[in-house]
């Protein structure tokens, strides 16, 4: 046994080391000073510093989504624990694996309303898979471990633990556990034999099938398991945003995004489906619309980690709980032993609807002579799409439209805010995600981080980290001159009154060179590729400003609350 | 249909715990009826017994978040399974020589007893089913009720099949089928 004796700030390096954990992002502050005492110390672990703790978090997440590992995140008490909130409960919806390190007020003054206290465990309890409050340095090791194992099994998340900095300095043992031992959490992995058996079943019989891919897929690699169910029963595949790139969107039976801002055909073959085979999505408010009115005639087969994701909003007949890549395969092995010959005939009218379906798309339509957004998109996905860069997007009209133009063949190439919707996590995101395929892969490609006016703005402070360590992200701004999302909800529910909509921007060629970084604009069309070729020539970040058309729409859209076969393809379709 | 449900939670007995339940059920929207906590037959578990309402939809909700949080073991919705449920009443009342003896006939009819005598002022106990708690209440009410405290329940099931310990995996299996 190890007898030498170590601090707590020690005994987390080295923990952290042994869960292979390279890379932290954070900023430091008065009681995590001892912490950042053993990381001066040390050189295995790289320690990013941001300039805003919510930052710290979107980058751990670009991270953990990028490259499927646990992202780390340090900050200290109270208020740079309080600014991380957002980006956990960001992680938390989108089941993002991370741990964040939180300081702590000595543990003799916690209650005491001591500087800098803030009781995080009960302010992050509703944002976080599970928290810890380390109250003596003889645990430190075995919660760590448990805060590992609990962030990356069952339905993954964020483990918070909040160490006083007399933790960090009392001395113990170091005796990293090889086991974790919690009776009350056991997530099924296995999926039952018998509902797999059903499921198949009812996927044979079935004449208007069709799968709904999620998050989950992603969060389980199981995109290879899933092309080859879809590919040998011929069922078409509808995504998720969270489950973009899970089915490869150059594929016949894909038929890309569904939801509020899905494809027509997407939706339509959705709601009018006999079967729904949904893989790993939790049926979100902005895949279903009106529940009461979603696929009515459809049989749901639902396959997910977290039973709780079954039956909360659709209820499904075959519930399979357990991990989607076992699921899958189980499904595949099952569909070896029974040889099942394909039906092709039984399926023919439903593919000739969807043909069909398939021919209608949005109309957009420009009323200016400004640059369309959807243009600009267009050519950077087309320019770029060879080089399958890495794209982060903020939240809003431009995230809607990179989701729409840009295609995607493989997972974790789409980092979005998914469900809490978090304007600012791009640009953190991305340079997470360039850490990530930079130090893993060797790989110093580009990142792209699709951006509008108004989100750029929230964590535009990054621009300062992303020079020092020379990240290269290239911000596109779909700088349209307003809240573009919010606006198009103003036009078309709320009688065009813009009310604080409007937002003005600085001058982003001025700022990005203030800072360090590569400023450029564009203006018209053929400025497009030339711009974009000089910042993919950078060595560093950059920022380009596209000065886009004020009004242009999000279409395809249903409207919140309708029906999601009830969708709008243009302005003038009212 | 919204009707009662007494939900019967085995937790880990750690720091935290009843919040983590309680913010559950605040930040969700579910209502708490009712709360009882104890530690069970061993210190290091706790059994909290919830009576909530709810459609069965909202109750299969509860039961699986509930399951979720990492230091509950094990989650049973004893209203699916025949179960003994019980709680207590203490009731202060104020008597007088001439209300005495209808007090003490309701009082012997109901089962209940007194606990204290003391300056006109008598405490009661009652023990049994919500309704006979609430009934021996209602009773009482013209005498001038001076105070009324009542526990949650607590609730058991008659066979041995939730009581014993179980483990969320076999729960999560039970789902599946």
């Amino acid at each position: 046994m190890n007898k030498a004796m170590y601090s707590g700030a020690s005994i987390l390096l080295k923990a952290l080391g042994e869960e292979g954990v390279d890379i932290v992002f954070g900023y430091p502050g008065g009681v995590v000073l001892p912490l950042y005492d053993e990381l001066y110390l040390q050189d295995k672990i790289k320690h990013y510093l941001v300039r805003h703790e919510q930052a710290a978090l979107h980058a751990a997440e670009g991270y953990a989504r990028a490259s499927g590992r646990v992202g780390v995140a340090i900050v200290t008490s109270g208020p740079g624990a309080c600014n991380a909130i957002t980006g956990l409960a960001n992680a938390y919806y989108d089941g993002t694996p991370m741990v964040l390190i939180t300081g702590q007020v000595n543990s003799a003054l916690i209650g005491g309303d001591a500087f800098q206290e803030a009781d995080i465990v009960g302010i992050t309890r509703s944002c976080c898979k599970h928290n810890y409050l380390v109250k003596d340095v003889k645990d430190l090791a075995r919660i760590v471990k448990e805060a590992f194992y609990i962030a990356q099994t069952g339905k993954k998340g964020p483990v918070v633990i909040d160490i006083p900095v007399d933790v960090f300095t009392s001395k113990y043992t170091f005796n990293y556990p090889k086991n974790v031992e919690l009776v009350g959490y056991n997530p099924n992995y296995k999926g039952h034999p018998l509902q797999v058996q059903r499921a198949l079943k009812t996927l044979f019989e079935a004449k208007r099938p069709i799968i709904i891919s999620g998050g989950g897929v992603v969060a389980s690699n199981a995109s290879v398991e899933l092309k080859e169910i879809a590919l040998r029963l011929q069922i078409p595949v509808v995504h998720t945003l969270m489950g973009t790139g899970t089915f490869p969107d150059n594929l016949e039976l894909s038929l890309g995004m569904m939801g509020m801002h899905g494809k027509y055909c997407a939706n339509l073959a959705v709601a009018n489906s006999d079967v729904i085979f949904a893989i790993g999505t939790r049926f979100s408010d902005r895949i279903t619309g009106c529940l009461k009115k979603f696929a009515q005639d459809a049989q749901v087969i639902h396959i997910d980690i977290d039973p709780c994701s079954i039956s909360k909003n659709v209820k499904a007949q075959i519930p399979i709980v357990g991990d989607i890549k076992n699921v899958l395969n189980m499904m595949i092995k099952e569909l070896d032993k029974q040889n099942h010959k394909i039906n092709l005939e039984q399926k023919e009218k439903w593919f000739k609807e969807i043909d069909e379906w398939k021919t209608k798309v949005a109309i957009p339509r420009k009323t200016s002579s400004k640059l369309s957004a959807i243009t600009v998109l267009e050519k950077i996905y087309d320019y770029t799409k060879d080089d399958e860069p890495i794209v982060t997007t903020e939240v809003g009209q431009h995230q809607m439209w990179c989701a729409q133009n840009f295609k995607f063949n493989k997972p974790r190439k789409l980092i979005t805010s998914g469900g809490l919707g978090t304007m600012g996590f791009g640009f953190p995101a991305a340079m997470g995600a360039y850490v990530a395929q930079n130090t893993l892969h060797n790989n110093n490609k580009y990142v792209l981080n699709i951006a509008g006016d108004g989100s750029i703005q929230m964590n535009i402070q990054e621009l300062m980290s992303a020079v020092d360590y020379k990240f290269k992200v290239i911000n596109c701004i779909i700088n349209n001159g307003y809240l573009g999302m919010v606006r198009q909800w103003q036009e078309k529910i709320y009688n065009k009154h813009y009310s604080q909509t409007k937002i003005s921007s600085p001058d982003y060629v001025k700022l990005a060179q203030s800072y360090g970084a590569l400023g450029l604009r564009v203006e018209k069309e053929d400025e497009i590729i030339p711009t974009l070729k000089q910042a993919i020539d950078f060595d560093g970040p950059s920022m380009i400003d596209f000065v886009c058309e004020n009004f242009e729409m999000v279409y395809p859209w249903v409207l919140a609350g309708q029906p999601i076969d009830k969708v709008l393809l243009s302005r003038e379709e009212e | 249909m919204s009707i009662n449900h007494t939900i019967s939670v085995l937790v880990s007995n750690e720091v935290g715990v009843l919040s983590r339940i309680v913010d559950l059920f605040s930040g969700r929207g579910y209502n708490i009826e009712s709360l009882t906590v104890a530690p069970s037959i061993d210190n290091i578990y706790s059994r909290v017994t919830i009576v909530t309402k709810g459609d069965d939809g909202t109750i299969e909700q509860i039961c699986k978040q509930l399951n979720r949080l990492i230091p509950v073991i094990k989650v049973a919705d004893l209203s699916l399974d025949e179960a003994i449920e019980y709680e207590i009443g203490l009731l202060k009342v104020s008597i007088n020589d001439e209300n005495r003896a209808e007090f003490m006939n309701i009082i012997a009819q109901s089962g209940a007893k007194i606990m204290d005598v003391n300056d006109k002022i008598y405490t009661v106990k009652i023990d049994g089913k919500e309704k006979e708690v609430q009934t021996l209440a209602e009773l009482l009410r013209p005498f001038g009720i001076k105070e009324f405290v009542r526990s949650g329940k607590v609730a058991i099931t008659k066979s041995g099949q939730f009581s014993t310990f179980k483990n969320k995996k076999e729960e999560t299996d039970k789902i599946n089928i």
